[in-house]
């Protein structure tokens, strides 16, 4: 896991975001409350908050995983405005600046990690295979398995899952990258090789949004820390004062409770 | 038992195995098949119109006897002024009744599919129908296999109602050569062997799918030994 001295391709320009206003419940259960948010270009934004304070609806709302009922998100120069409704074309627009690691995955189990790579360039952007393929593999090396390219999902561990994971978001040669708790379901000792690559990513500049319970990692890697708490913002800035020295009740209780578990 | 009589109907039971039973097999099938997606996907449709005409023709296919279908088409239909030859007859009537039954086979099985794989379908840039092609049937087909070899080999015994309507298939050939005979225990008994050698291939044929369509897929044995590697 090297870091590659190249910098980022013009493609993957990162971008910046600006949400305004955004509102999101499920059925009569409000989610989101009306969060405003920016995150600069280039720039690595930690959120966290306790289960259900909305933070990974956030996340999802940005590439339409979720279509929240109101607000405003833009991405780079492009920008819906969820009041007036989302159009077809607008929804695949938006979603084309970034790109989503979850949770579990969520791997194509029936394809081979390089094939999982593959997909999307391939077939949805319909850039040539073996340009692709040679970049993909380039992703693969970058995340340490570049001999697992033939490998199923299957046949990896839970820590190489993740950092295929990674390599196929960073295929579709994405302006953001989203993190929904990329670490959270992995066995512990496999946590640091995860970690490690999204370090490699932040010190190349890219734009990345982070959900993570990882307080370690958001004080050393996050320019921004966001602290959620029942579908809004409730205190954020910079992790040396958030995270160090928290202004509101709330995000101290919080900090305290996840800390000495 | 007669062997010369065995020898003499061996060919004509074949041929009517060959001719009659395994293409209205093949036919049925695939034309079952078809319309079995197309089922299912209307049934998992936003449109509520096209749900309700998928549960209504499934509720009716799953709701009346095989035969009575096959009755109506070959023989109450004339009288609507829609002729159709016995053959055709058969296999637009079983198409019909395989594509209710793998229906609910297929929705099933695309429901079985976690979600996050539509997700992660959806980030990297495909459409539904794209998501649909390449991300999740391919996975439904896996789970799909086994049911589905079973509404298959039901089918390969089900073209046996065929011979209701004159199409000369085996069933029909064992009781053209049986009647004039009156060897009804050797012809039924030939007929029998020849249907459970069709369903004993067709069972292999289902094992090596199933193995094929699984390959991505870790032995248990293999993922233990894996975790022990890696910690030794």
């Amino acid at each position: 896991m090297s870091i590659h001295d190249e910098g980022l391709a013009p493609a993957e320009t990162p971008e910046g975001i600006e949400v305004r206003g955004l509102v999101k419940s499920f059925g009569s259960t409000p989610v989101l409350t009306g969060v405003d948010l920016d995150v600069a270009p280039g720039t690595v934004s930690v959120m966290i908050g306790p289960s259900g304070s909305g933070k990974s609806t956030l996340l999802r709302c940005l590439n339409l995983l979720e279509t929240p009922q109101a607000g405003r998100v833009r991405i780079g120069d492009d920008e819906i405005d969820f009041a007036v409704g989302v159009r077809r074309g607008q929804a695949a627009a938006l979603r084309r600046h970034s790109a989503m690691v979850f949770q579990s995955h969520n791997l194509f189990p029936h394809r081979t990690a390089l094939e999982n790579l593959l997909e999307g360039p391939v077939f949805a952007q319909r850039r040539p295979r073996h340009e692709v393929e040679e970049e993909a593999r380039g992703l693969l090396a970058r995340v340490g398995l570049a001999e697992k390219a033939d490998a199923y999902p299957d046949q990896l561990s839970g820590g190489q899952q993740q950092r295929v994971g990674i390599a196929r978001a960073l295929a579709l040669r994405p302006r953001v990258l989203l993190f929904d708790e990329p670490t959270s379901a992995l066995d512990p000792e496999t946590v640091g090789e995860v970690l490690a690559v999204m370090r490699d990513l932040a010190a190349e500049g890219r734009t990345m949004i982070v959900v993570t319970h990882e307080v370690r990692f958001a004080r050393e890697v996050a320019d921004h820390v966001v602290f959620l708490d029942g579908g809004v913002i409730a205190e954020q800035g910079p992790p040396s004062q958030v995270l160090v020295d928290p202004q509101q009740e709330r995000t101290r209780a919080f900090l305290g409770r996840i800390l000495h578990h | 038992m007669d062997l010369d009589l065995v020898r003499e109907s061996i060919g004509p039971l074949l041929s009517g195995t060959i001719r009659g039973t395994i293409p209205l097999t093949a036919a049925s099938f695939v034309g079952g098949m078809v319309l079995a997606v197309l089922v299912a996907l209307a049934r998992l449709s936003r449109f509520g119109v096209l749900r309700g005409i998928a549960q209504g023709y499934v509720s009716i296919i799953r709701g009346t006897p095989l035969l009575v279908q096959l009755f109506i088409i070959f023989y109450a239909l004339p009288s609507l002024g829609l002729t159709i030859d016995p053959f055709p007859s058969a296999i637009i009537a079983f198409s019909l009744n395989v594509g209710g039954y793998a229906s609910e086979i297929v929705r099933a099985a695309i429901l079985s599919i976690p979600r996050g794989q539509w997700e992660a379908a959806e980030t990297i840039g495909y459409s539904r129908a794209m998501a649909l092609r390449r991300v999740i049937l391919p996975q439904a087909a896996r789970v799909a296999v086994p049911p589905l070899s079973n509404t298959f080999i039901s089918l390969v015994k089900d073209t046996s109602l065929a011979s209701t309507i004159l199409v000369t298939e085996l069933l029909r050939k064992a009781q053209e050569i049986a009647a004039p005979t009156f060897e009804f225990l050797t012809l039924y008994s030939l007929a029998a062997v020849i249907y459970w050698v069709l369903c004993l291939v067709l069972s292999i044929g289902q094992g090596f799918l199933e193995r094929r369509l699984g390959r991505h897929l870790q032995p248990q044995i293999a993922k233990v030994e894996k975790v022990r590697q890696a910690t030794a």
